[in-house]
């Protein structure tokens, strides 16, 4: 038995593109059962504004179960919306009450230009990636399972910080627009893990300094923690940044380094 | 590949792997934003040993004049006759101003940095979950901090507002003058002004110490679940006793306590 949420009010951040000047825009949402999604009430939105010839609301979205990291959005000045440990496509309206007014705005970073509305590029993560977010693995026959033993508290940890689904709400709530818990959750999944540990210093290294080329600094407000649709824990950020001393402080020679 | 916008902070697309700069150790360390935060903790810690020995050096006031005086004395002639009068002194202040600066230069720079990441701010109002006051005010505690440590060495350490500072006494059984900072303390406090300044500006240290001292484990990656929770009761422990402390003075002399 689902009910319905009434007259909900939208101030939509619209923007043309990368250079153009945004601006709210105002919808109403006179009625929407309360089991749709977020971006359910944004897609009905979207068809009423087609059909009356306007131009629809752009925003990412893919797999709608939480999972992939594409969506996005503020909501009422949260990253993913009011509620705790969920991306904004497992926000249901059952959050809302009849009559409110939602404001959606984009991320907003210099490292996350908008696209378009509500959409924007964070390539800038990519760039993170590529600097040290691999392992060197042998090619040849697939190895037996379980080859190499991994403690269980291990594994949890490094799945802890692997659920990382990279969709930058730790950017977007951060005051100072770091991306340290983004880099720290990459950096701490694979540093944890035996297969991570061949470029453990070159990888926090060269993450940490890409890091730098694109985003803020962390001042541990926590803010990104608690907007992270997986939960994940600031103590990711101690570790990086422990690992990033001893890159720089150890005996290069000992650490291997490139 | 999504469609490719370029920011003002260089092109986001291309590879992230660039030519190594050779740099002296420090100065490669201290020109990323985590490096800053290592100087950060690092004159930060300095700059809280100072703090807390200033207070409990300070409790001397509750024993008498005779007490704080000859305690100055002793500061004054550190190590003497090791070292000349004063000298290692100057070198531990020297050292403090050192730290001050580190400590200014990387809130500074790390606040360029801070804007350029987000020069478009929200549009609408944020919502904060988790940063708490002290956290969302470091950098406004900071300067008023600053500022007061301007005016409390004018005041009482080179005594351009403070007629008392400078003058000596000779306590029975002592062979020669020390300074009367006994004095010029209660001088400072009896001007109410003062006194408020000083009680604020020490509540505001407080506030920066809370976020501060609790941050210093996070920046230097010192993270382990035996003891994550005693992070911010020290925090929290070492702001209190440092606030109170501090704060005491002043409202002893206003209250007569000691005069």
């Amino acid at each position: 038995m689902s009910n319905t949420i009434k007259n909900i009010t939208l101030k939509i951040w619209r923007q043309d593109g990368p250079a153009a000047k945004g601006h709210f825009e105002t919808h109403k949402i006179d009625e929407i059962t309360d089991e749709a999604s977020f971006l359910e009430m944004l897609d009905i939105l979207n068809d009423r504004l087609v059909t009356d010839g306007k131009e629809a609301v752009v925003f990412d979205h893919d797999c709608r179960e939480g999972i992939c990291g594409t969506c996005s959005l503020m909501i009422d000045g949260q990253a993913h919306g009011p509620q705790r440990g969920t991306a904004t496509c497992q926000l249901h309206m059952r959050k809302f009450n009849d009559g409110d007014s939602i404001t959606i705005e984009p991320w907003r970073a210099s490292a996350f230009p908008i696209i378009k509305d509500l959409m924007v590029d964070r390539s800038a993560f990519d760039r993170i990636i590529e600097s040290g977010g691999y392992i060197t693995a042998e090619t040849g026959g697939a190895p037996d399972a379980n080859l190499i033993p991994i403690p269980k508290p291990i594994a949890d940890a490094a799945m802890d910080s692997a659920e990382c689904i990279g969709c930058g709400a730790c950017v977007a709530a951060c005051p100072n627009g770091a991306a340290n818990l983004f880099t720290a959750a990459k950096v701490a999944h694979l540093n944890r893990l035996p297969q991570g540990q061949a470029e453990r210093y070159s990888r926090v290294e060269s993450m940490v300094e890409t890091m730098d080329d694109y985003f803020g600094s962390c001042t541990n407000h926590g803010e990104c923690e608690a907007a992270c649709p997986k939960e994940i824990s600031i103590d990711v950020i101690a570790l990086m940044h422990k690992d990033y001393r001893k890159a720089k402080f150890s005996n290069r020679k000992d650490l291997a380094r490139s | 590949m999504a469609q490719v916008v370029a920011s003002h902070r260089g092109p986001v697309t291309g590879t992230a792997n660039k030519a190594k700069k050779r740099r002296p150790f420090l100065l490669d360390l201290y020109s990323t934003a985590v490096g800053k935060k290592y100087a950060m903790g690092i004159s930060g810690i300095a700059m809280m040993g100072f703090v807390l020995f200033h207070m409990i050096g300070n409790l001397k006031m509750y024993a008498g004049a005779a007490d704080l005086d000859h305690y100055a004395h002793f500061l004054q002639t550190l190590l003497y006759p090791l070292a000349p009068k004063g000298v290692v002194l100057w070198i531990l202040r020297g050292g403090l101003v050192a730290m001050l600066f580190l400590h200014l230069h990387a809130a500074w720079s790390l606040t360029m940095l801070n804007r350029k990441a987000r020069p478009v701010k929200y549009q609408s109002a944020r919502d904060y979950q988790i940063a708490n006051f002290a956290s969302r005010t470091m950098r406004l505690s900071g300067l008023v901090i600053l500022a007061f440590l301007v005016w409390h060495l004018l005041d009482l350490t080179f005594g351009v507002v403070n007629s008392e500072v400078g003058n000596k006494v000779l306590y029975p059984g002592d062979t020669e003058e020390v300074k009367a900072v006994y004095v010029s303390v209660i001088a400072s406090f009896e001007r109410v002004p003062v006194a408020l300044f000083y009680i604020v500006a020490n509540i505001l240290l407080g506030i920066h110490l809370f976020h501060g001292a609790w941050s210093i484990f996070q920046s230097f990656g010192w993270n382990n679940p035996r003891f994550n929770k005693w992070r911010r009761a020290f925090a929290t422990g070492f702001a209190a006793v440092v606030v109170v402390g501090n704060v005491s003075f002043p409202i002893a002399v206003m209250a007569g306590v000691i005069s």
